[in-house]
């Protein structure tokens, strides 16, 4: 058990290195083996995962702890700030406002959208919730460690509070996002409701992530160096900032980019609430040649009339958009298994730090 | 004590701490980047064989003390018990869940008094309702007053402990160990947390000390464990006797004893309520 990579804990006795021999340090212990007689009365190793079942089970009943929690940490965020809770809108609305700023006011890049600043804010405020879940439960167990040492809770709870936090803060980002669409000329329509549930799957898929997110944070330091690169990277390949039909790549590509889970949520939250993006949808209407290659190539001019922008409602779809909600189930359900089952993995590890 | 019920058993208990960022390199980006591209494992790592082959029982109702000097192995002996560091070999048994308290460790430290006390019990599982009604007994037991609206970041290291040992002992836990977290408090919280562990013991829970303070050990516990070098030096009900070795180990004498009986003569902090 020595090696030159090894130290021993320190402190020696005074009257010299020898340590009692064995049985005077062992002199109470039962005659059977330890582990037997543990066993024997009923005793369980304290380091030991608990089942499944037994875990959600424990999980569901401190839900008010993660309400709880949740909510105490989305105060604390902004008590030091003068404006206190007001950042809780202030922060979507500066967001919105330096989108505003760039793209509507100083490049007035057309990419064959109609109604780009409210596909743009769509875009960013859904994604922001996704970013914003993952980047902040990288790093909750370390942030959480003295509760976590202290006291024994089913350490998921930690992620899944975060992650409420989150959704906290998208719900008021989903208000200011409602007064920018209808200032952009949305009608409030029945489709709106669709938010609903592209809200809870795309939260689901957050809770799935996060807790995988979480394991990798506690333990890899590297990770949580590397996890904006990756959120970067996501965020240009997700159609945030344009339409992924009209990248210059092999169809196959744009197919992978248009399911990757955090497109699909964008892109079925704009078509809930947009309808411009609803009826200007590639596919949406019947295919017709000419009409495409005119979208194609007038409808991305600078100030092209929002009826050719519309046109690209003409061309081919890559994937069908009828399947989207499919896929938007199937990322959710699938993350959240995955997820859950990586971190309940390591639950006796959290402590450790 | 063979009729008694077991709730603790360390059977050759070995733990191994691995230490990032330890000494070595320069740590710069180019010793890091040549470390990489020569293949060698990381230098930074190192480990700490923190606790080496120990084996004890402990039964329902003892208040077992854990002395030693600092870095012998005691406070990962503790994380260990709580089920907080996974063991290298050998195994921990409990029978239940057992609650660390620490003294560096503020529950939340940037939320107020009044938060911490809910989401603790809240976290220990109790409902909504039992921690409406614990709320006002944790406050008062605590002490703190109207500080209770503060951050806990604000408050003072003392009332920091006193908040968390109330709400870690409003719950009847099976298992409490506390780790120095009662060294900082005032003559009478003393008083008063002594009064709870001797409660927690009758409720029929077991409770680990660790402090350096050996009077303080020798009121509380009736069972004493002596760790050197991540192992047990001797361990036994025989309290005030092993302190004594202790005391003369580490080049001192016991005071205030009985030149008959050996015991303690008096004291300052009063043994019960």
């Amino acid at each position: 058990m020595s090696n030159d990579r090894r130290l021993s804990a320190p402190g020696q006795l005074a009257a010299g290195d020898d340590l009692p021999s064995a049985g005077t340090a062992t002199a109470e212990l039962p005659d059977e083996p330890l582990a037997e007689f543990a066993v024997q009365h009923g005793l369980r190793p304290s380091a030991e995962r608990p089942p499944v079942g037994l875990y959600i089970r424990s999980l569901w009943q401190r839900r008010h702890f993660i309400m709880a929690f949740a909510t105490a940490r989305n105060i604390a965020m902004y008590t030091e700030a003068r404006l206190g809770q007001l950042w809780q809108v202030l922060t979507p609305l500066l967001n919105a406002g330096v989108y505003f700023l760039i793209f509507g006011l100083l490049l007035h890049i057309n990419r064959g959208i109609p109604n780009y600043l409210g596909f743009l804010v769509t875009g960013v405020f859904v994604f922001n919730f996704t970013q914003r879940a993952f980047i902040s439960t990288s790093t909750v167990i370390t942030e959480s460690l003295p509760l976590i040492r202290a006291l024994r809770f089913p350490r998921a709870a930690l992620p899944l509070a975060y992650v409420m936090i989150e959704l906290q803060q998208m719900l008021l980002s989903m208000v200011v996002l409602a007064v920018i669409l209808l200032i952009t000329g949305e009608p409030i329509t029945w489709y709106w409701l669709l938010a609903i549930p592209v809200l809870l799957m795309q939260t689901v898929f957050n809770i799935g992530c996060g807790l995988a997110t979480a394991r990798l944070g506690s333990t890899v330091n590297d990770f949580s160096q590397l996890l904006p690169f990756l959120m970067r990277t996501w965020l240009y390949v997700s159609g945030v900032l344009f339409q992924i039909s009209t990248l210059d790549i092999a169809r196959k590509y744009v197919a992978i980019l248009q399911i990757n889970p955090a497109a699909i949520y964008i892109t079925l939250m704009r078509e809930s609430l947009l309808e411009t993006q609803r009826e200007s949808q590639p596919g949406a209407k019947p295919y017709n040649a000419q009409l495409c290659h005119v979208w194609a190539t007038l409808g991305h001019r600078a100030g092209a009339s929002q009826q050719l922008q519309m046109d690209s409602a003409y061309c081919h779809a890559v994937t069908n958009p009828a399947h989207y909600w499919y896929y938007g189930i199937a990322w959710a359900v699938l993350a959240l298994v995955v997820g859950f089952y990586f971190f309940w993995r390591a639950e006796a590890q959290y402590g450790r730090g | 004590m063979a009729a008694a019920e077991p709730m603790v058993v360390v059977d050759d208990l070995h733990v191994v701490y691995r230490v990032f960022g330890a000494g070595g390199d320069r740590g710069t980006a180019a010793t890091a980047l040549l470390r990489i591209l020569g293949r060698k494992t990381r230098g930074s790592i190192r480990e700490v064989h923190a606790i080496r082959g120990v084996s004890f029982v402990a039964y329902r109702g003892d208040a077992v003390g854990v002395i030693g000097r600092n870095g012998s192995g005691k406070t990962t002996l503790l994380r260990a018990i709580a089920g907080l560091l996974p063991p290298e070999q050998g195994n921990v048994y409990t029978d239940g869940d057992a609650a660390l308290l620490g003294v560096n460790a503020a529950l939340l430290d940037d939320l107020t008094g009044e938060r911490n006390v809910v989401l603790g019990c809240l976290a220990m599982g109790m409902t909504k309702k039992e921690t409406k009604e614990k709320y006002p007994s944790i406050v008062d037991f605590s002490g703190i007053g109207e500080f209770v609206d503060l951050p806990m970041k604000h408050y003072s290291t003392g009332m920091g402990s006193r908040l968390r040992f109330a709400i870690a002992a409003s719950k009847s836990q099976d298992i409490l160990l506390v780790d120095e977290a009662l060294a900082t408090g005032d003559a009478e919280f003393r008083v008063k947390s002594h009064a709870r562990i001797e409660e927690l013991r009758q409720e029929a829970g077991t409770v680990f000390l660790v402090a350096h303070n050996l009077e303080e050990v020798e009121l509380t516990c009736n069972r004493v464990i002596w760790m050197e070098r991540g192992q047990i030096v001797t361990q036994g009900e025989d309290v005030t006797g092993i302190i004594d070795r202790y005391i003369e180990a580490s080049g001192g004498t016991p005071v205030d004893r009985d030149p008959v009986t050996g015991r303690r003569v008096h004291s300052r902090v009063p043994a019960k309520t």
